[in-house]
């Protein structure tokens, strides 16, 4: 390289640099977010009536049992799914990797599905229901974000504590907690995200009674034809979930410390004394997590003349009567294809982000604030919003990408991405900036520090990130439907449809995919349970 | 001059942390900044390493501006005060990866790996964890990570102050040798002025972002610029020089200078007794001042004669 | 600068695994159906090698959710042809000019007779009327025959309906009691029907596969289609005068970027081989004359045969207030 152009690059200075760097991520939003969404949020500004909307007394009603109900949700299930992030992160057990798949299942279930299982329980719906189902799902969230820093987490700090007379709780609260605070806040801004928008099941279990931001913007968008209504809400909506993100954004900026990380093997040990009864605890959350699991299994195999293997049969065929354009195991094949591209994309632009946004913490608090919050985004606003987005927009890419089979996989991307920048972000944050600059002095080009320093500390966090969100992907149902092409559907696509559709055999089907899908989500965690290699020598 | 810093100036917002810093660092020197903890020496050696961009000013080696040069390029080694070890690498790990990044051939870098354990005393360690190791054995393999790649200069920042006092010393003593042996130009940061004579050839003494006074070792020592500096090299008493016998304005007093000596001109009352590590200290009231003193047992009250050691005392100026 | 590019090759790869991008033939038609479209292959293969045009199909949700993306898209169409139009939302697509006249030669054979008006822009494919399914076993013998049956006592806490606000079965059985009771008296209907215990679910779904007795649940009287007891293999039955006339419509769209060979699959939609599969595909009535139903039909499901029905336009500029009364007096 000529000294000329090595001046050039150099002569960018830090900020700039990692500014320009932030432009990837930044471009697949506006592309396919903000783009689609201010579109047809300022497609129903125009037709007037958005005041009126915001004055309706209904409308802040919704606005407060759709916060309230996430609210209470994201607090079950950070307290569901701390158990189990101590025992995946911290414990020496047999069965671990069983239970980190087991702790996914819930996560791709169809909501459908899951909401229907639920009304067996409560069979007049109600808030409780809604708030479990939406906890039920997003255990897996806080147990893998939250475990995945913890287990990473020296020991030392807890030990010292204990030997200066803290109890282990007083530990826990004063040395364990703080040090895990950014990881908690982290998934809990997720699974926040995650239950404020939950559509199927707030319809399924709601009872018809108790609505939420997302199904009336459904509703207005897709059955009403009332956009301005539907810009109303969506803006609300948006307001929400900024002001939340906002918040967790402040919460977690006083939390940047830089962590003593350690490789897991050296703090994984036999759970002694008290934690048994955390280990109980967790084991009682797998327990919880498992039963509507069993319960879908159940009757996939039951019908009304007694067991019946119909359903798994049926699955390579269209369904009865030809109910689906593919197979249920072309379905399926189809799922594993585009959630490997989304999950592509998502690592790509996710770690991309992960990567400047440490960069720019020196530099540019400001602004790395700033895309953090952006790529949260998409997980707090209505799928329907980006779809009807989509189809005002993406005609004006080439070959009209409005029916373009590169869609889906980038909508799954949209979702994906937040998840897997969570996770790998504090991760990337304890790093210390110091170990950067010592390999840089050393001569490594910020790539090669990337590759030597980074990568190899959060790479476990990533391959974790990589899974689950390929997991996030299989399960991806709202922007899934909306895009998906008849001649190539997803499994929860095809499970929606078959539960559309009367006759035993197609309900059979629909709970035999579900299986389906579950039995892939384990081996696929399974997998990737294998790949994280025990460290050894140069890592 | 192989290092030259003309005119830096490092700012923060508003805060200045480094003002009009003018510095020069020989082929072969090691020269120490010393200063209080806040006077922007640390900034300064970051900005040497290129971690920190000047406001103005410039970094120069061997009359080439370095403005246009990025850390990874500039073959200055750097050495943390805990270290920063790469977790997740061997003893042996950690000293080739800056031969790796010179692409250095793998029997080249294994040989020059075995003879920096040797140099830093770590012989048969190249395999440990560096988990495993000590403080003080993680800033030997810290150092011999820095020196491997044989950089230009290397830049030290508080090598030593994480470790307890008994290492400190010993190891400064072996780090200086380390230094002059390998002919290393350095720049070293740091607080405590037993370190800094120990190792430099120069010192420059900062104080609130400014260099205040260069010079060996001995003559810093000796005649400090001002109150201040002189304050921070260990006097706590300042007198006229007639006081001691010197033709100079103004003196400062270490608790060395005096010394309870039968034959002494000056005459006193001891105040208090202090016991220190290896001898006896006394506070001894002089026409109505007070006066630290070394000495020989004496009781509180007692009337003591008092002979003035030149080596305590330090001109100012 | 090594990154973009990976970046780009993983946008690259995206394509080659998400299948080859489609290469704009001249002869192929875009198809924009309701998500319950289904034809057998075999029929529709035979069309495209006997036509040469390729059928390519885009699945847009629910008849709502696709008239409204038709609408949202009537500049630039996602499509050349659109089938799934209902009849509740006929009359949105016709006045916001989503589709474009033409007279088949084919709507004479029977369609004519459910056509949405006299436009010939919308040509009725099919038949799905909207029904109370029952569960005879699980009644003893006590069967509801009307709408008036379901508010007597002894069919207390028996019936299941779907939400009409997010569900279109649910809807056209509001419709139903609207046509029947008129505009006056479907209210005082509701009223005596909550009483009587009636449970509102948001879907089909539920209220098929969770909640009818002769599936998984202990209400042996549901709303669902006229259709259903065909797949149920005679253990169920619709109640024929509780049913409200629901016909599909096809259309080629306003500003279809191959017009012609768009009408050639509109009138394959409306000929013979299509319209004798899709009973047995979709679950709807032909709307062709003369098309045999399969056997298992007319014993379970034959087609009412006098359904209740209600104005287009009349639905279009009352539903959001109809829909919004009934939920302050039954959920309120």
């Amino acid at each position: 390289m000529g000294r000329a152009v090595a001046q050039a690059r150099a002569g960018l200075s830090s900020r700039t640099g990692w500014s320009a760097a932030a432009l990837l991520p930044l471009a697949f939003l506006a592309l396919f977010f903000a783009w689609p969404v201010l579109a047809i949020v300022s497609l129903g500004l125009r037709e007037g009536g958005v005041l009126s909307a915001l004055a309706d007394s209904d409308t802040w009603e919704l606005v407060c049992f759709t916060l309230g109900q996430a609210l209470a949700s994201t607090v079950v299930a950070v307290l569901a799914g701390m158990p189990l992030a101590f025992v995946l992160a911290r414990c020496r057990i047999r069965g671990l990797g069983l239970v980190r798949a087991a702790v996914m299942v819930p996560f791709v279930l169809p909501t459908v599905v899951v909401g229907l299982a639920f009304r067996t329980f409560w069979p007049d719906g109600g808030v409780l229901p809604i708030v479990l189902a939406n906890a039920f799902f997003n255990v897996a969230v806080v147990a893998r974000t939250v475990g995945g820093l913890w287990a990473h987490t020296d020991r030392r700090a807890e030990d010292a504590a204990r030997a200066l007379g803290a109890s282990r709780p007083r530990a826990f609260l004063s040395v364990v907690l703080p040090a895990l605070a950014p990881a908690i806040g982290s998934a809990a801004a997720v699974v926040f995200l995650f239950c404020a928008t939950s559509f199927g099941v707030v319809l399924v279990l709601g009872g018809s009674r108790y609505r939420t931001l997302e199904t009336e913007i459904y509703l207005r968008t897709v059955e009403l034809f009332d956009l301005s209504g539907a810009a109303a809400l969506s803006l609300l909506q948006f307001a929400a979930v900024l002001a939340v993100l906002v918040l967790g954004a402040l919460a977690r900026r006083r939390r940047e410390t830089a962590l003593a990380l350690r490789d897991r093997e050296e703090l994984a040990r036999r759970p002694t004394g008290g934690e048994w009864y955390v280990v109980l605890a967790a084991f009682a959350v797998v327990v919880a997590l498992l039963t509507p699991v069993v319960g879908l299994v159940t009757r996939s195999l039951s019908t009304r003349d007694g067991w019946s293997l119909a359903g798994y049969v049926a699955l390579n065929t269209r369904g009865d009567r030809g109910t689906l354009a593919v197979t249920g195991v072309d379905a399926a094949v189809n799922s594993l294809r585009t959630a490997f591209d989304a999950t592509l994309v998502a690592l790509v632009v996710g770690v991309f982000s992960a990567v400047v946004l440490v960069g720019l913490r020196r530099s540019g608090a400001r602004f790395a604030e700033v895309l953090d919050t952006a790529l949260m985004l998409p997980l707090g606003v209505s799928a329907v919003t980006v779809g009807f987005g989509y189809l005002i927009t993406m005609d004006a890419l080439p070959g009209d990408f409005r029916t373009s089979p590169m869609l889906v996989p980038l909508a799954q991307a949209l979702v994906v991405t937040p998840l897997i920048v969570r996770m790998v972000l504090p991760v990337l944050r304890a790093v210390d900036e110091r170990l950067r600059q010592a390999a840089a002095t050393l001569g490594a080009s910020p790539a090669r520090v990337w590759r030597e320093v980074d990568l190899p500390l959060v790479g476990r966090s990533l391959v974790a990130a990589a899974g689950f969100g390929y997991v996030v992907a299989l399960g991806e149902f709202g922007a899934t439907s909306f895009l998906a092409r008849p001649d190539a559907p997803t499994l929860p696509v095809v499970i929606a449809r078959l539960m559309s559709r009367p006759g035993e055999l197609n309900s059979q089907m629909a709970y035999a995919a579900c299986v389906l899908l579950m039995v892939v989500t384990v081996g696929c965690v399974l997998l990737i349970e294998r790949l994280r290699v025990p460290s050894s020598g140069e890592f | 001059m192989a290092l030259e810093l003309d005119s830096i100036t490092v700012r923060y917002g508003r805060t200045t942390a480094v003002s009009d810093v003018s510095l020069s660092v020989a082929d072969g020197e090691v020269v120490a900044l010393l200063g209080p903890s806040g006077c922007g020496k640390s900034t300064l050696l970051r900005t040497v390493a290129g971690l920190e961009k000047p406001t103005s000013g410039s970094v120069r080696w061997d009359a080439t501006d370095l403005a246009g040069v990025p850390v990874h390029r500039r073959e200055f080694g750097l050495v943390f005060q805990d270290g920063q070890l790469f977790p997740h690498r061997t003893v042996a790990g950690n000293v080739a990866f800056g031969l790796r990044m010179k692409k250095v051939e793998r029997e080249t870098r294994d040989k020059r790996v075995l003879s920096l354990l040797e140099l830093v005393g770590l012989e048969g360690y190249a395999d440990r964890r560096v988990t495993q190791l000590s403080g003080g054995e993680q800033q030997r393999v810290a150092l011999a990570r820095a020196l491997a790649p044989s950089p230009r200069l290397v830049l030290l920042d508080e090598p030593l102050s994480a470790l307890d006092r008994a290492l400190r010393e010993q190891l400064a003593v072996d780090l200086a040798r380390l230094l002059r042996e390998a002919a290393t130009t350095a720049l070293v940061v740091t607080h405590d002025h037993d370190e800094a004579f120990t190792l430099a050839d120069r010192v420059a003494i900062m104080s609130r972002g400014r260099i205040v006074q260069v010079g060996p070792p001995a003559e810093v020592w000796s005649s400090p610029v001002d109150v201040e500096t002189a304050k921070f090299l260990g006097c706590n008493k300042f007198v006229p020089g007639s006081f001691v016998g010197l033709d100079v304005e103004r003196v400062g007093l270490r608790a060395t200078a005096l010394r309870v000596d039968s034959d002494g001109l000056i005459e006193g009352t001891v105040v208090e007794r202090v016991h220190r590590r290896d001898h006896v200290r006394l506070l001894v009231a002089i026409d109505g001042e007070e006066y630290e003193a070394v000495g020989p047992m004496a009781e509180v009250g007692d009337r003591v004669r008092l002979e003035i050691d030149l080596d305590g005392v330090a001109r100012i100026g | 600068m090594r990154r973009i590019c990976a970046v780009f090759a993983a946008l690259a790869l995206t394509g080659c695994s998400a299948g080859t991008s489609t290469a704009p033939q001249s002869r192929e038609v875009t198809l924009v159906t309701h998500d319950s479209f289904a034809v057998k292959p075999e029929v529709l293969e035979e069309f495209q090698k006997s036509s040469g045009i390729t059928v390519k199909q885009v699945a847009s949700g629910d008849a709502g959710e696709l008239t409204n993306k038709l609408v949202l898209t009537k500049a630039n169409p996602i499509g050349d042809v659109a089938f799934g139009v209902d009849s509740t939302f006929a009359s949105r697509a016709l006045s916001e000019g989503v589709f474009a006249e033409y007279a088949s030669p084919e709507a004479s054979k029977g369609a004519q007779r459910y056509k949405a008006d006299d436009s010939n822009r919308l040509q009725a494919v099919d038949v799905g009327d909207v029904c109370l399914n029952i569960d005879p076993a699980k009644l003893g013998g006590v069967e509801p025959k009307s709408y008036d049956d379901l508010v007597d006592p002894k069919f207390k806490d028996k019936l299941v309906v779907e939400n009409p606000a997010t569900s279109s079965p649910g809807l056209a059985f509001l419709l139903g009691t609207i046509a029947k009771y008129g505009e006056n008296g479907w209210q005082e209907y509701w009223t005596k029907l909550r009483a009587n215990g009636v449970k509102v679910v948001s879907g089909w779904e539920e209220a098929y596969n969770q909640e009818f007795s002769a599936t998984k649940g202990d209400r042996p009287i549901v709303v669902s289609y006229a259709s259903s007891p065909s797949a149920e293999g005679g253990k169920t039955k619709a109640v024929l005068d509780t049913c409200y006339r629901q016909v599909e419509y096809a259309g080629v769209l306003s500003g279809a970027k191959n017009s012609e060979d768009a009408k050639k699959v509109l009138d394959f939609l409306l000929g013979e081989k299509f319209q004798a599969q899709v009973a047995e595909q979709m679950y709807v009535y032909p709307s062709r004359e003369g098309v045999a139903l399969p056997e298992s039909w007319a014993k379970d499901a034959p087609l009412p045969p006098n359904p209740q029905a209600l104005p287009a336009d009349e639905v279009k500029d009352n539903r959001e207030a109809w829909v919004e009364q009934w939920r302050k007096l039954v959920q309120g």
